[in-house]
């Protein structure tokens, strides 16, 4: 027990003593979090959005594909990451590998999926006669999009929430990409992954508490925000 | 790591001292139960050789990766076939730890130094030499510090940080980081900068990131040997005695299995155990990975 007590306590004391090694940490884990969640957003929610949305052709096939993505194991994404930025791989030239954007590249390649096929199950399930509805009474294609995506940003958010999480608390893919270099690639889960291999349990502990406070402050924010909205809807 | 290990340590040495405490606690209450259980396995196991027990080895990622336990476990399985060993390969501090903890029987690991605090604090019964294989230096062809074909490793390491060549760290508190922080150390050298990159990982994951930096690392033998044809690197300096590295084996104090550690302890030092680490990795690499010195 002993050692939850200790990780407890450390985990207050490093975020009050607050070292720079530590604060340089958690500020690669947000660039890459909060990178990979808005590309993430911007390549899967569209792509989310058509397949939810529309009927053509290979559309259950994408769906087929976009569900089997948002399982593919992190590290494998990572490997692949990993011999395609190789010095011997297609894009060893650009030098990406053991980079902060190498970790945005491969994460991004976890959200987008998780995000495209989450957003297409909330746009879905908004009832085709509203739609129906609202090109009735005179509205745009782009009009009846936003109108769409109103009413399935309940759905939208969660998904945004659960790209997050995954970049977030992922390990596999950074840990292949980044190195886990001190002072340079080194994020929360990978560093957890160092302390325990090191037998600092405590200290593994203690970060996977601070993790754990800024999935909830994310998740915090997220749902406010749903809350916030819905008063306002109801005037 | 994270810049608080001096604090740490002293908050470590309070933790393990409680949980010696907890242990001691822990042992008082059962004790009395388990011992009736023990006088009747002896006289059990000659009867039933057929029954085994669990031997559960904490080692380092370095040892795993050269592969010795591929016929070291075996062999000690075909002398003890009561015994079926479970290796748990991690970093030397961890092993350590692990040990602390009673959750293995028995450790084969490499940092003589804190093997003798772990017998010395009560946790392991007794520390044996076993074998020892050597430190390489290896580096890029294109050797941007020019330390090539040397045999002197501290001047090497200061050549690489006179140049700010690429260096590739460890830095996981294993064996092998030690002993490369000693090497740092006796070069007079405080590594920091860009050009040093600490990475926490493996040997395996060391070597692969070194080479694909173009930088230079030091790593145990056995492991160089088992990945060098993956890797664009070469040694450049070997041979130098400062890169002898010691393994020891020790039993846990009042392990699960505590039968089982002695009798892999006793077997490895044994003329049976010292034969098969002599003549491991010859057919292969044509050349022993590890030299058998157990006293």
């Amino acid at each position: 027990m002993n050692v939850f007590v200790e990780a407890v306590v450390t985990a207050a004391r490093l975020t009050l003593e607050g070292s720079p090694a530590l604060w340089g940490v958690i500020a690669v884990t947000f660039e890459v979090a909060i990178v990979s969640t808005v590309a993430g957003i911007v390549l899967g929610a569209p792509m989310g959005f058509l397949m939810g949305a529309s009927r053509f052709r290979g559309r259950r096939v994408l769906v087929a594909l976009t569900n089997t993505a948002m399982g593919i194991p992190p590290v494998v994404i990572g490997l692949i990451v990993m011999m395609v930025l190789s010095r011997k791989g297609p894009l060893g030239f650009m030098g990406l590998l053991y980079s902060v954007d190498a970790m945005s590249i491969a994460q991004t390649l976890i959200s987008t999926p998780i995000i495209a096929g989450l957003v297409s199950a909330a746009v879905a399930s908004v009832p085709g006669k509203l739609r129906l509805q609202a090109r009735s009474l005179g509205a745009s294609r782009v009009q009846e999009a936003l109108l769409v995506l109103k009413e399935a940003r309940l759905g939208v958010l969660a998904a945004i929430a659960s790209g997050f999480g995954a970049v977030v608390r992922g390990v596999g893919a950074v840990m292949m990409v980044g190195g886990n270099i001190e002072g340079k690639t080194r994020v929360l889960t990978t560093a957890i992954v160092q302390e325990s291999r090191m037998g600092n349990f405590g200290m593994a502990l203690a970060l996977g508490l601070l993790l754990m406070a800024i999935t909830f402050a994310m998740n915090g924010f997220l749902t406010w925000y749903q809350h916030s909205n819905e008063r306002y809807e109801r005037g | 790591m994270l810049g608080v290990k001096d604090p740490s340590l002293l908050r470590q040495r309070t933790l393990a001292l409680l949980l010696a405490v907890v242990m001691l606690f822990g042992l008082a209450a059962c004790g009395s139960a388990e011992e009736p259980v023990e006088p009747d396995q002896p006289a059990e196991t000659p009867a039933e050789p057929v029954e085994t027990t669990e031997v559960i080895i904490a080692s380092t990622t370095s040892t795993e990766d050269s592969g010795l336990f591929e016929v070291l476990i075996p062999a000690f399985e075909a002398d003890n076939p009561e015994y079926k060993i479970s290796v748990v390969a991690v970093g030397t501090g961890q092993a350590l730890e692990i040990g602390r903890n009673k959750d293995a029987d028995v450790l084969l690991v490499h940092a003589k130094a804190d093997e003798e605090t772990f017998v010395a604090e009560g946790y392991g019964t007794d520390r044996q030499d076993v074998m020892y294989n050597d430190f390489v230096i290896v580096g890029p062809e294109s050797d941007p510090a020019g330390i090539k074909d040397g045999d002197d490793a501290a001047a090497a390491l200061k050549a690489i940080a006179d140049a700010k060549a690429k260096f590739i760290s460890r830095g996981d508190d294993s064996g092998t980081h030690k002993a490369e922080l000693k090497l740092w150390a006796a070069a007079g050298i405080e590594p920091s900068g860009d050009w040093y990159d600490s990475i926490g990982q493996g040997m395996g994951d060391t070597l692969t990131m070194t080479s694909e930096s173009e930088g230079y690392t030091i790593a145990d033998r056995g492991t160089w040997l088992s990945m060098r044809d993956g890797l664009d690197l070469v040694i450049v300096v070997e041979g130098d005695p400062v890169l002898f590295n010691q393994y020891g084996v020790i039993p846990v104090t009042d392990a699960n299995n505590q039968e089982g550690a002695r009798a892999f302890a006793d077997w490895i030092v044994s003329p049976a155990g010292q034969e098969v680490i002599r003549t491991y990795g010859v057919d292969v690499y044509g050349e022993p990975l590890f030299v058998p010195n157990a006293q």
